[in-house]
Protein backbone atom coordinates (compact mmCIF):
# COMPACT_ATOMS: atom_id res chain seq x y z
CA UNK A 1 0.00 0.00 0.00
CA UNK A 2 2.83 2.58 0.64
CA UNK A 3 6.35 1.74 -0.73
CA UNK A 4 8.96 4.14 -0.56
CA UNK A 5 12.85 3.63 -1.99
CA UNK A 6 15.34 6.05 -1.22
CA UNK A 7 13.73 9.08 -0.50
CA UNK A 8 15.14 12.33 0.05
CA UNK A 9 14.04 15.55 1.05
CA UNK A 10 16.16 18.70 1.28
CA UNK A 11 15.21 22.15 2.42
CA UNK A 12 17.54 24.18 0.42
CA UNK A 13 20.98 23.52 2.06
CA UNK A 14 19.41 21.25 5.12
CA UNK A 15 18.65 17.63 4.42
CA UNK A 16 15.56 16.64 6.02
CA UNK A 17 15.06 13.08 5.34
CA UNK A 18 17.76 11.07 3.84
CA UNK A 19 17.25 7.81 1.50
CA UNK A 20 14.34 6.92 3.46
CA UNK A 21 12.81 3.10 2.51
CA UNK A 22 10.13 1.29 3.90
CA UNK A 23 6.68 -0.11 3.11
CA UNK A 24 3.73 -0.93 4.83
CA UNK A 25 1.01 -3.14 3.92
CA UNK A 26 -2.75 -3.18 3.70
CA UNK A 27 -4.33 -3.73 7.07
CA UNK A 28 -1.21 -2.81 8.70
CA UNK A 29 -0.34 0.53 11.20
CA UNK A 30 2.93 1.43 10.92
CA UNK A 31 4.19 3.91 13.82
CA UNK A 32 6.64 6.55 12.64
CA UNK A 33 8.98 7.70 15.87
CA UNK A 34 11.42 10.28 16.33
CA UNK A 35 11.81 14.06 17.88
CA UNK A 36 11.54 16.71 16.62
CA UNK A 37 12.89 17.71 13.30
CA UNK A 38 13.89 14.08 12.50
CA UNK A 39 11.59 14.39 8.74
CA UNK A 40 8.47 12.89 10.49
CA UNK A 41 6.50 15.15 8.71
CA UNK A 42 8.50 15.55 5.72
CA UNK A 43 7.87 12.21 4.78
CA UNK A 44 4.13 12.60 5.74
CA UNK A 45 3.76 15.59 3.93
CA UNK A 46 5.60 14.15 0.63
CA UNK A 47 3.15 10.49 1.04
CA UNK A 48 -0.09 12.73 0.71
CA UNK A 49 1.17 14.67 -2.35
CA UNK A 50 1.49 18.24 -0.81
CA UNK A 51 5.38 18.16 -1.67
CA UNK A 52 7.45 16.58 -4.36
CA UNK A 53 10.61 14.89 -3.28
CA UNK A 54 13.74 16.11 -3.83
CA UNK A 55 14.89 12.59 -5.14
CA UNK A 56 13.43 8.96 -4.10
CA UNK A 57 10.00 7.13 -5.50
CA UNK A 58 7.24 7.05 -2.97
CA UNK A 59 4.05 4.93 -4.36
CA UNK A 60 0.56 4.91 -2.48
CA UNK A 61 -2.18 2.63 -2.86
CA UNK A 62 -0.57 2.17 -6.39
CA UNK A 63 0.37 5.43 -7.45
CA UNK A 64 3.60 7.60 -7.87
CA UNK A 65 3.13 10.38 -5.66
CA UNK A 66 4.67 12.92 -7.75
CA UNK A 67 3.50 11.60 -11.56
CA UNK A 68 0.24 11.14 -9.99
CA UNK A 69 -0.95 12.86 -7.41
CA UNK A 70 -4.27 13.55 -7.53
CA UNK A 71 -4.82 9.76 -7.61
CA UNK A 72 -2.98 9.27 -4.72
CA UNK A 73 -4.49 12.49 -3.10
CA UNK A 74 -7.91 10.52 -3.27
CA UNK A 75 -7.37 7.77 -1.51
CA UNK A 76 -4.88 8.73 1.11
CA UNK A 77 -6.89 10.50 4.22
CA UNK A 78 -4.29 13.45 6.01
CA UNK A 79 -4.56 14.96 9.56
CA UNK A 80 -1.89 17.38 9.97
CA UNK A 81 0.25 18.05 12.99
CA UNK A 82 -1.54 21.39 13.78
CA UNK A 83 -4.85 20.16 12.58
CA UNK A 84 -5.25 23.57 10.52
CA UNK A 85 -8.87 24.02 10.36
CA UNK A 86 -11.15 27.32 8.97
CA UNK A 87 -11.91 28.80 12.75
CA UNK A 88 -14.92 30.40 11.18
CA UNK A 89 -17.15 27.87 9.88
CA UNK A 90 -19.38 25.42 11.35
CA UNK A 91 -18.49 21.97 11.84
CA UNK A 92 -21.01 20.16 9.66
CA UNK A 93 -20.32 22.90 7.07
CA UNK A 94 -16.51 22.41 6.77
CA UNK A 95 -16.89 18.81 7.03
CA UNK A 96 -19.19 19.10 4.24
CA UNK A 97 -17.19 21.09 2.12
CA UNK A 98 -14.23 18.67 2.12
CA UNK A 99 -16.72 16.19 1.13
CA UNK A 100 -17.49 18.00 -1.17
CA UNK A 101 -14.42 18.38 -2.42
CA UNK A 102 -13.56 14.69 -2.24
CA UNK A 103 -16.74 14.39 -4.37
CA UNK A 104 -18.65 12.31 -1.87
CA UNK A 105 -21.87 10.78 -2.79
CA UNK A 106 -24.50 11.40 -0.40
CA UNK A 107 -22.30 13.43 1.20
CA UNK A 108 -24.80 14.90 4.39
CA UNK A 109 -25.34 11.34 5.60
CA UNK A 110 -21.73 10.79 5.17
CA UNK A 111 -20.64 13.71 7.21
CA UNK A 112 -23.46 12.48 10.15
CA UNK A 113 -21.71 9.10 9.89
CA UNK A 114 -18.04 10.19 10.36
CA UNK A 115 -18.93 12.72 12.99
CA UNK A 116 -20.97 10.38 15.14
CA UNK A 117 -17.44 8.06 14.62
CA UNK A 118 -15.29 10.43 16.57
CA UNK A 119 -17.74 11.65 18.82
CA UNK A 120 -18.76 15.11 18.36
CA UNK A 121 -22.13 14.24 16.70
CA UNK A 122 -23.40 17.11 19.39
CA UNK A 123 -21.20 19.66 18.06
CA UNK A 124 -22.16 19.48 14.39
CA UNK A 125 -24.10 23.43 14.51
CA UNK A 126 -20.92 24.71 16.03
CA UNK A 127 -18.54 26.96 15.12
CA UNK A 128 -14.75 25.02 15.02
CA UNK A 129 -13.16 28.21 16.59
CA UNK A 130 -15.65 27.51 19.97
CA UNK A 131 -14.12 23.81 20.25
CA UNK A 132 -11.45 22.79 22.36
CA UNK A 133 -8.24 21.98 20.98
CA UNK A 134 -8.87 17.93 21.53
CA UNK A 135 -12.14 18.27 19.73
CA UNK A 136 -10.61 19.98 17.12
CA UNK A 137 -8.57 17.24 16.69
CA UNK A 138 -11.00 15.26 16.05
CA UNK A 139 -12.81 17.42 13.39
CA UNK A 140 -9.43 17.04 11.70
CA UNK A 141 -9.60 12.93 12.27
CA UNK A 142 -13.26 13.21 10.49
CA UNK A 143 -12.08 14.81 7.31
CA UNK A 144 -9.30 12.49 7.43
CA UNK A 145 -11.80 9.47 7.64
CA UNK A 146 -14.48 10.66 4.88
CA UNK A 147 -13.75 9.43 2.28
CA UNK A 148 -13.35 6.07 3.74
CA UNK A 149 -9.12 6.62 2.30
CA UNK A 150 -7.10 3.20 1.67
CA UNK A 151 -4.07 4.93 3.26
CA UNK A 152 -4.71 7.24 6.40
CA UNK A 153 -1.38 9.33 7.25
CA UNK A 154 -1.99 10.77 11.09
CA UNK A 155 0.37 13.12 12.52
CA UNK A 156 0.53 13.23 15.72
CA UNK A 157 -3.15 11.95 16.21
CA UNK A 158 -3.47 11.84 19.83
CA UNK A 159 -1.69 15.00 20.85
CA UNK A 160 -3.84 17.46 22.82
CA UNK A 161 -6.24 14.60 23.94
CA UNK A 162 -7.70 13.94 27.35
CA UNK A 163 -7.18 10.40 28.59
CA UNK A 164 -10.63 9.40 27.91
CA UNK A 165 -10.47 10.79 24.25
CA UNK A 166 -6.67 9.31 23.34
CA UNK A 167 -8.13 6.40 24.63
CA UNK A 168 -11.40 6.28 21.87
CA UNK A 169 -9.42 7.58 19.49
CA UNK A 170 -6.29 4.49 19.73
CA UNK A 171 -9.81 2.11 19.56
CA UNK A 172 -10.90 4.13 16.28
CA UNK A 173 -7.71 4.37 14.82
CA UNK A 174 -7.14 0.04 15.72
CA UNK A 175 -10.62 -0.31 14.13
CA UNK A 176 -9.62 1.45 10.94
CA UNK A 177 -6.46 -0.36 10.65
CA UNK A 178 -7.57 -3.53 10.29
CA UNK A 179 -8.76 -3.08 6.76
CA UNK A 180 -6.38 0.07 5.56
CA UNK A 181 -2.98 0.82 5.84
CA UNK A 182 -2.36 3.54 8.87
CA UNK A 183 1.23 5.50 9.14
CA UNK A 184 0.72 7.89 12.37
CA UNK A 185 3.52 9.58 13.61
CA UNK A 186 3.58 9.80 17.60
CA UNK A 187 6.54 10.35 19.91
CA UNK A 188 5.09 8.90 22.74
CA UNK A 189 6.27 4.92 22.74
CA UNK A 190 3.34 3.77 24.53
CA UNK A 191 1.01 4.81 22.05
CA UNK A 192 2.95 3.14 19.06
CA UNK A 193 3.10 -0.08 21.50
CA UNK A 194 -0.32 0.05 21.97
CA UNK A 195 -1.77 0.13 18.14
CA UNK A 196 1.06 -0.28 15.84
CA UNK A 197 1.92 -3.37 14.39
CA UNK A 198 5.22 -2.17 13.64
CA UNK A 199 7.33 0.61 14.40
CA UNK A 200 9.76 3.03 12.45
CA UNK A 201 12.42 5.00 14.50
CA UNK A 202 14.10 7.64 12.81
CA UNK A 203 16.13 10.47 13.84
CA UNK A 204 17.95 13.15 12.10
CA UNK A 205 16.59 11.85 8.41
CA UNK A 206 17.39 8.44 8.48
CA UNK A 207 15.66 5.21 9.77
CA UNK A 208 17.83 4.10 12.57
CA UNK A 209 15.72 0.52 13.33
CA UNK A 210 12.43 -0.89 12.23
CA UNK A 211 10.85 -3.69 14.18
CA UNK A 212 7.43 -4.80 16.50
CA UNK A 213 7.85 -2.66 19.77
CA UNK A 214 8.36 -5.87 21.51
CA UNK A 215 11.39 -6.65 19.23
CA UNK A 216 13.10 -3.65 19.31
CA UNK A 217 13.15 -3.04 23.19
CA UNK A 218 14.09 -6.51 24.05
CA UNK A 219 16.88 -5.77 21.38
CA UNK A 220 17.69 -2.61 22.56
CA UNK A 221 17.94 -3.65 26.42
CA UNK A 222 17.99 -7.35 26.56
CA UNK A 223 16.76 -7.21 30.01
CA UNK A 224 14.06 -6.35 31.54
CA UNK A 225 14.02 -3.99 34.54
CA UNK A 226 11.63 -4.09 37.40
CA UNK A 227 11.22 -1.65 40.38
CA UNK A 228 10.03 -2.66 43.53
CA UNK A 229 9.30 -0.82 46.68
CA UNK A 230 8.73 -2.78 50.30
CA UNK A 231 8.32 -0.94 54.13
CA UNK A 232 11.89 -0.35 55.73
CA UNK A 233 15.76 0.12 54.21
CA UNK A 234 15.98 0.13 50.51
CA UNK A 235 19.95 -0.94 51.22
CA UNK A 236 18.68 -4.09 52.93
CA UNK A 237 15.96 -4.62 50.61
CA UNK A 238 19.11 -4.72 47.42
CA UNK A 239 20.75 -7.28 49.41
CA UNK A 240 17.78 -9.66 49.26
CA UNK A 241 16.75 -8.93 46.12
CA UNK A 242 20.63 -10.68 45.19
CA UNK A 243 20.29 -13.41 46.61
CA UNK A 244 17.84 -14.50 43.89
CA UNK A 245 19.42 -16.38 41.08
CA UNK A 246 19.26 -14.40 37.54
CA UNK A 247 19.01 -10.98 39.10
CA UNK A 248 21.55 -8.72 37.76
CA UNK A 249 22.58 -4.92 38.26
CA UNK A 250 20.68 -4.08 41.16
CA UNK A 251 20.68 -0.30 42.31
CA UNK A 252 18.95 1.84 45.15
CA UNK A 253 16.97 4.51 44.05
CA UNK A 254 17.03 8.00 46.07
CA UNK A 255 13.05 7.53 47.00
CA UNK A 256 14.01 4.57 48.91
CA UNK A 257 12.85 1.93 45.87
CA UNK A 258 15.25 -0.73 44.66
CA UNK A 259 15.33 -1.16 40.86
CA UNK A 260 17.05 -4.59 39.41
CA UNK A 261 16.89 -6.59 36.26
CA UNK A 262 17.14 -9.88 34.61
CA UNK A 263 17.24 -11.12 31.33
CA UNK A 264 14.24 -10.50 28.71
CA UNK A 265 11.62 -13.56 28.36
CA UNK A 266 12.51 -15.05 31.88
CA UNK A 267 10.46 -13.20 34.18
CA UNK A 268 12.21 -12.98 37.25
CA UNK A 269 9.14 -11.09 39.22
CA UNK A 270 7.66 -14.25 41.11
CA UNK A 271 10.90 -15.52 42.33
CA UNK A 272 11.86 -11.96 43.66
CA UNK A 273 7.95 -11.11 45.45
CA UNK A 274 9.02 -14.76 47.26
CA UNK A 275 12.09 -14.13 48.12
CA UNK A 276 11.40 -10.60 49.94
CA UNK A 277 8.56 -12.11 51.45
CA UNK A 278 9.69 -14.93 53.01
CA UNK A 279 12.31 -12.15 54.11
CA UNK A 280 9.54 -10.21 56.10
CA UNK A 281 9.51 -6.98 54.25
CA UNK A 282 5.62 -6.23 53.46
CA UNK A 283 5.71 -5.54 49.65
CA UNK A 284 4.29 -2.24 48.50
CA UNK A 285 4.73 -2.14 44.67
CA UNK A 286 6.23 -4.44 41.72
CA UNK A 287 6.43 -3.06 38.39
CA UNK A 288 8.18 -2.65 35.42
CA UNK A 289 10.14 -0.12 34.39
CA UNK A 290 8.94 -0.08 29.94
CA UNK A 291 11.81 1.78 28.68
CA UNK A 292 11.11 5.11 27.18
CA UNK A 293 11.39 6.47 23.93
CA UNK A 294 13.73 8.93 25.02
CA UNK A 295 16.08 5.87 26.58
CA UNK A 296 15.61 4.36 23.09
CA UNK A 297 16.42 6.64 21.58
CA UNK A 298 19.47 7.59 23.72
CA UNK A 299 20.44 3.76 22.82
CA UNK A 300 20.10 4.16 19.61
CA UNK A 301 21.44 7.68 18.88
CA UNK A 302 24.55 6.91 21.35
CA UNK A 303 25.85 3.60 19.49
CA UNK A 304 25.17 6.01 16.65
CA UNK A 305 28.08 8.57 17.96
CA UNK A 306 30.13 6.13 19.65
CA UNK A 307 31.00 4.40 16.26
CA UNK A 308 31.92 8.51 14.64
CA UNK B 1 -15.20 22.25 -12.58
CA UNK B 2 -16.67 21.04 -9.86
CA UNK B 3 -14.32 21.91 -7.76
CA UNK B 4 -14.16 25.44 -8.89
CA UNK B 5 -17.74 25.49 -7.40
CA UNK B 6 -17.32 24.05 -4.45
CA UNK B 7 -14.49 26.42 -3.20
CA UNK B 8 -16.01 29.31 -5.10
CA UNK B 9 -18.99 28.80 -3.29
CA UNK B 10 -17.47 28.51 0.32
CA UNK B 11 -15.45 31.83 -0.23
CA UNK B 12 -18.15 33.08 -1.51
CA UNK B 13 -20.40 32.70 1.93
CA UNK B 14 -17.33 33.42 3.93
CA UNK B 15 -18.02 37.39 2.43
CA UNK B 16 -21.10 37.52 4.41
CA UNK B 17 -19.26 36.04 7.52
CA UNK B 18 -16.56 39.11 7.36
CA UNK B 19 -16.93 42.74 8.42
CA UNK B 20 -14.20 43.17 5.30
CA UNK B 21 -17.13 42.68 3.18
CA UNK B 22 -19.40 44.69 4.78
CA UNK B 23 -17.09 47.62 5.11
CA UNK B 24 -15.82 47.26 1.59
CA UNK B 25 -19.56 46.76 0.84
CA UNK B 26 -20.25 50.47 2.59
CA UNK B 27 -17.61 52.27 1.34
CA UNK B 28 -18.77 51.58 -1.98
CA UNK B 29 -22.68 52.39 -1.60
CA UNK B 30 -21.93 55.22 0.85
CA UNK B 31 -19.86 57.34 -2.27
CA UNK B 32 -21.97 56.22 -4.76
CA UNK B 33 -25.27 56.59 -2.85
CA UNK B 34 -24.60 60.70 -2.24
CA UNK B 35 -22.97 60.72 -5.90
CA UNK B 36 -26.14 59.42 -7.51
CA UNK B 37 -28.52 62.08 -5.43
CA UNK B 38 -25.80 64.61 -6.41
CA UNK B 39 -26.48 63.95 -10.35
CA UNK B 40 -30.13 63.48 -10.19
CA UNK B 41 -30.25 66.75 -8.35
CA UNK B 42 -27.92 68.92 -10.40
CA UNK B 43 -30.00 67.48 -13.59
CA UNK B 44 -33.12 68.55 -11.90
CA UNK B 45 -32.25 71.79 -11.53
CA UNK B 46 -30.29 71.83 -15.40
CA UNK B 47 -33.54 70.17 -17.00
CA UNK B 48 -35.26 73.89 -16.71
CA UNK B 49 -32.46 75.47 -19.46
CA UNK B 50 -32.05 72.53 -21.27
CA UNK B 51 -29.13 70.40 -19.89
CA UNK B 52 -28.51 66.77 -20.16
CA UNK B 53 -30.60 64.19 -18.62
CA UNK B 54 -28.66 62.36 -15.82
CA UNK B 55 -26.86 59.01 -16.88
CA UNK B 56 -25.36 55.65 -15.21
CA UNK B 57 -21.90 56.09 -16.46
CA UNK B 58 -20.72 58.06 -13.65
CA UNK B 59 -21.81 55.90 -11.58
CA UNK B 60 -20.37 52.86 -12.69
CA UNK B 61 -17.08 54.44 -13.19
CA UNK B 62 -17.78 55.65 -9.72
CA UNK B 63 -17.80 52.00 -9.06
CA UNK B 64 -14.79 50.95 -10.93
CA UNK B 65 -12.48 53.90 -8.96
CA UNK B 66 -13.48 52.71 -5.96
CA UNK B 67 -12.86 49.11 -6.60
CA UNK B 68 -9.14 49.98 -7.43
CA UNK B 69 -8.54 50.87 -3.97
CA UNK B 70 -11.07 48.22 -2.37
CA UNK B 71 -10.87 45.39 -4.16
CA UNK B 72 -7.40 44.74 -2.88
CA UNK B 73 -9.11 44.43 0.51
CA UNK B 74 -11.23 41.34 -0.65
CA UNK B 75 -8.71 39.40 -2.49
CA UNK B 76 -5.77 39.90 0.02
CA UNK B 77 -6.56 37.02 2.24
CA UNK B 78 -8.01 34.76 -0.10
CA UNK B 79 -4.45 32.66 -0.28
CA UNK B 80 -2.04 34.29 1.48
CA UNK B 81 -4.15 33.53 4.65
CA UNK B 82 -4.86 30.04 3.97
CA UNK B 83 -0.63 29.71 3.97
CA UNK B 84 -0.42 31.46 7.12
CA UNK B 85 -2.95 29.52 8.97
CA UNK B 86 -2.11 26.00 7.35
CA UNK B 87 -5.05 25.66 5.89
CA UNK B 88 -3.49 25.65 3.06
CA UNK B 89 -1.69 21.59 3.83
CA UNK B 90 -5.28 20.63 3.35
CA UNK B 91 -6.72 21.97 0.04
CA UNK B 92 -3.33 21.08 -1.50
CA UNK B 93 -3.87 17.31 -0.24
CA UNK B 94 -7.21 16.89 -1.35
CA UNK B 95 -7.97 15.49 -5.04
CA UNK B 96 -7.96 19.36 -6.36
CA UNK B 97 -5.58 20.97 -8.72
CA UNK B 98 -4.23 24.21 -8.25
CA UNK B 99 -5.29 25.55 -10.62
CA UNK B 100 -8.97 25.06 -9.68
CA UNK B 101 -8.08 26.13 -6.13
CA UNK B 102 -6.75 29.63 -7.20
CA UNK B 103 -10.08 29.84 -9.78
CA UNK B 104 -12.63 28.90 -7.39
CA UNK B 105 -10.86 31.74 -5.04
CA UNK B 106 -10.98 34.29 -7.66
CA UNK B 107 -14.86 33.00 -8.83
CA UNK B 108 -15.76 33.24 -4.84
CA UNK B 109 -14.81 36.73 -4.68
CA UNK B 110 -16.08 37.78 -8.44
CA UNK B 111 -19.19 36.57 -7.14
CA UNK B 112 -19.50 38.77 -4.27
CA UNK B 113 -18.07 41.68 -6.46
CA UNK B 114 -21.30 40.55 -9.00
CA UNK B 115 -23.05 40.73 -5.86
CA UNK B 116 -22.69 44.35 -5.52
CA UNK B 117 -22.73 45.04 -8.64
CA UNK B 118 -26.34 43.98 -9.11
CA UNK B 119 -27.30 45.91 -6.44
CA UNK B 120 -26.02 48.94 -8.53
CA UNK B 121 -28.87 48.33 -10.79
CA UNK B 122 -31.62 50.02 -9.13
CA UNK B 123 -29.52 53.77 -10.34
CA UNK B 124 -29.94 53.35 -13.97
CA UNK B 125 -33.64 51.74 -13.32
CA UNK B 126 -34.52 54.81 -10.96
CA UNK B 127 -33.07 57.31 -14.09
CA UNK B 128 -35.47 55.57 -16.26
CA UNK B 129 -38.27 55.84 -14.19
CA UNK B 130 -37.20 59.71 -14.43
CA UNK B 131 -36.09 60.47 -17.65
CA UNK B 132 -38.77 60.24 -21.07
CA UNK B 133 -38.37 58.44 -23.45
CA UNK B 134 -35.98 56.66 -21.21
CA UNK B 135 -32.72 55.75 -21.00
CA UNK B 136 -30.34 54.19 -23.52
CA UNK B 137 -30.34 50.42 -22.49
CA UNK B 138 -27.68 48.89 -24.39
CA UNK B 139 -25.28 51.63 -23.82
CA UNK B 140 -25.73 50.58 -19.49
CA UNK B 141 -25.39 47.16 -21.04
CA UNK B 142 -22.12 48.15 -21.95
CA UNK B 143 -20.94 49.93 -19.38
CA UNK B 144 -22.30 46.90 -16.98
CA UNK B 145 -19.72 44.55 -19.28
CA UNK B 146 -16.78 47.10 -18.87
CA UNK B 147 -17.69 46.79 -14.77
CA UNK B 148 -17.78 43.21 -14.82
CA UNK B 149 -14.62 42.37 -17.04
CA UNK B 150 -12.66 45.28 -15.29
CA UNK B 151 -13.88 43.72 -12.10
CA UNK B 152 -13.00 40.25 -12.91
CA UNK B 153 -9.39 41.43 -14.16
CA UNK B 154 -8.99 43.69 -10.70
CA UNK B 155 -9.78 40.42 -8.57
CA UNK B 156 -7.83 37.55 -10.61
CA UNK B 157 -4.52 39.97 -10.16
CA UNK B 158 -5.06 40.10 -6.68
CA UNK B 159 -5.78 36.55 -6.40
CA UNK B 160 -2.46 36.31 -8.01
CA UNK B 161 -1.26 38.50 -5.44
CA UNK B 162 -2.25 37.16 -2.78
CA UNK B 163 -1.26 33.33 -3.53
CA UNK B 164 2.55 35.00 -3.36
CA UNK B 165 2.41 36.33 -0.14
CA UNK B 166 1.52 34.54 3.00
CA UNK B 167 1.37 37.87 4.74
CA UNK B 168 -2.22 39.13 3.76
CA UNK B 169 -0.93 42.71 4.89
CA UNK B 170 1.89 42.80 1.91
CA UNK B 171 -0.57 41.09 -0.61
CA UNK B 172 -2.34 44.44 0.23
CA UNK B 173 -0.09 46.58 -0.37
CA UNK B 174 1.46 44.92 -3.27
CA UNK B 175 -2.04 44.53 -4.95
CA UNK B 176 -3.26 48.23 -4.46
CA UNK B 177 0.49 49.57 -5.47
CA UNK B 178 -0.45 47.70 -9.05
CA UNK B 179 -3.76 48.83 -9.42
CA UNK B 180 -2.91 52.55 -8.67
CA UNK B 181 0.30 51.84 -11.16
CA UNK B 182 -1.74 50.29 -13.85
CA UNK B 183 -5.00 53.26 -13.49
CA UNK B 184 -2.89 56.72 -12.97
CA UNK B 185 0.88 56.33 -13.49
CA UNK B 186 1.31 53.64 -16.46
CA UNK B 187 -0.42 56.43 -19.48
CA UNK B 188 1.06 59.41 -18.16
CA UNK B 189 4.47 59.39 -19.34
CA UNK B 190 2.46 58.38 -23.12
CA UNK B 191 1.94 61.94 -24.44
CA UNK B 192 5.60 63.24 -23.73
CA UNK B 193 7.08 60.06 -25.83
CA UNK B 194 7.79 59.93 -29.22
CA UNK B 195 7.05 56.51 -29.96
CA UNK B 196 5.44 53.35 -27.69
CA UNK B 197 2.91 55.89 -26.73
CA UNK B 198 -0.14 54.03 -27.81
CA UNK B 199 1.28 50.68 -26.36
CA UNK B 200 1.92 52.46 -23.10
CA UNK B 201 -2.17 53.50 -23.32
CA UNK B 202 -3.13 50.14 -24.25
CA UNK B 203 -1.75 48.63 -20.55
CA UNK B 204 -3.89 50.99 -18.86
CA UNK B 205 -6.71 50.06 -16.99
CA UNK B 206 -8.62 53.02 -17.47
CA UNK B 207 -8.79 53.64 -20.77
CA UNK B 208 -10.40 50.66 -21.72
CA UNK B 209 -13.11 51.42 -19.49
CA UNK B 210 -13.55 55.25 -19.36
CA UNK B 211 -12.86 55.87 -23.21
CA UNK B 212 -14.56 53.16 -24.58
CA UNK B 213 -17.33 50.42 -22.64
CA UNK B 214 -18.40 53.07 -20.35
CA UNK B 215 -19.82 55.37 -23.11
CA UNK B 216 -21.38 52.00 -25.07
CA UNK B 217 -18.67 51.47 -27.52
CA UNK B 218 -17.70 47.45 -27.38
CA UNK B 219 -13.99 46.40 -28.78
CA UNK B 220 -12.64 43.46 -28.95
CA UNK B 221 -9.58 44.66 -27.98
CA UNK B 222 -10.35 46.04 -24.54
CA UNK B 223 -12.64 42.43 -24.02
CA UNK B 224 -9.20 40.96 -24.60
CA UNK B 225 -7.01 43.30 -22.88
CA UNK B 226 -9.69 42.51 -19.41
CA UNK B 227 -9.32 38.67 -20.54
CA UNK B 228 -5.68 38.60 -20.23
CA UNK B 229 -5.34 39.96 -17.00
CA UNK B 230 -7.87 37.82 -16.12
CA UNK B 231 -5.69 34.77 -17.42
CA UNK B 232 -2.65 36.68 -16.28
CA UNK B 233 -3.79 36.43 -12.85
CA UNK B 234 -5.02 33.18 -12.73
CA UNK B 235 -1.73 32.30 -14.33
CA UNK B 236 0.60 33.70 -11.62
CA UNK B 237 -1.75 32.50 -8.66
CA UNK B 238 -1.43 28.63 -10.07
CA UNK B 239 2.78 29.14 -10.44
CA UNK B 240 3.12 30.58 -6.96
CA UNK B 241 0.83 28.21 -5.44
CA UNK B 242 2.95 25.09 -6.99
CA UNK B 243 6.41 27.53 -6.30
CA UNK B 244 4.97 26.70 -2.36
CA UNK B 245 5.11 23.14 -2.99
CA UNK B 246 8.53 22.98 -3.89
CA UNK B 247 9.71 25.35 -0.74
Amino acid sequence: MIKVSGLTNDYGARRAIQNLSFDAQQGEIVGFIGPNGAGKTTTMRILTGYMPPTDGEAIVAGYDVVEESLEVRKRVGYLPETVPLYTDMVVFDYLKFMGELRKIPNVDSRVDEVLDMVGLFERANGYIGNLSKGMRQRVGLAQALLHRPEVLILDEPTIGLDPGQVVEVRELIREIGKERTVLLSTHILNEAQNICDRVLIINKGRIVAEDTTENLQARLIGAERVIIRVRGEADELAKTVKLVKGVQGVETREDGSVEFEFASGKDLRPEVAKQVINSGYELIELRPLGMSLEEIFLELTGSDTEKK
Amino acid sequence: MRNIWTIAKREYDNYFNSPLAYVVAFSIFLPIGIYFSLIMFVSSQQAMQGGPAPASAPINWLFVFLMIFLSPALTMRLVSDEARMGTLELLLTAPIRDFELVAGKWLGAFLFVFSLIAVTLVFPIIINNYVSPGIDWMVVISSYIGVILICGALLALGTGISAIFTNQFAAFFVTLGLFFFLWFMVSLPASYLPQGGDVLNYLSLSTHFSQSMNNGTINLGDIVYYLSLIALGLFAGTTAVEIRRWR
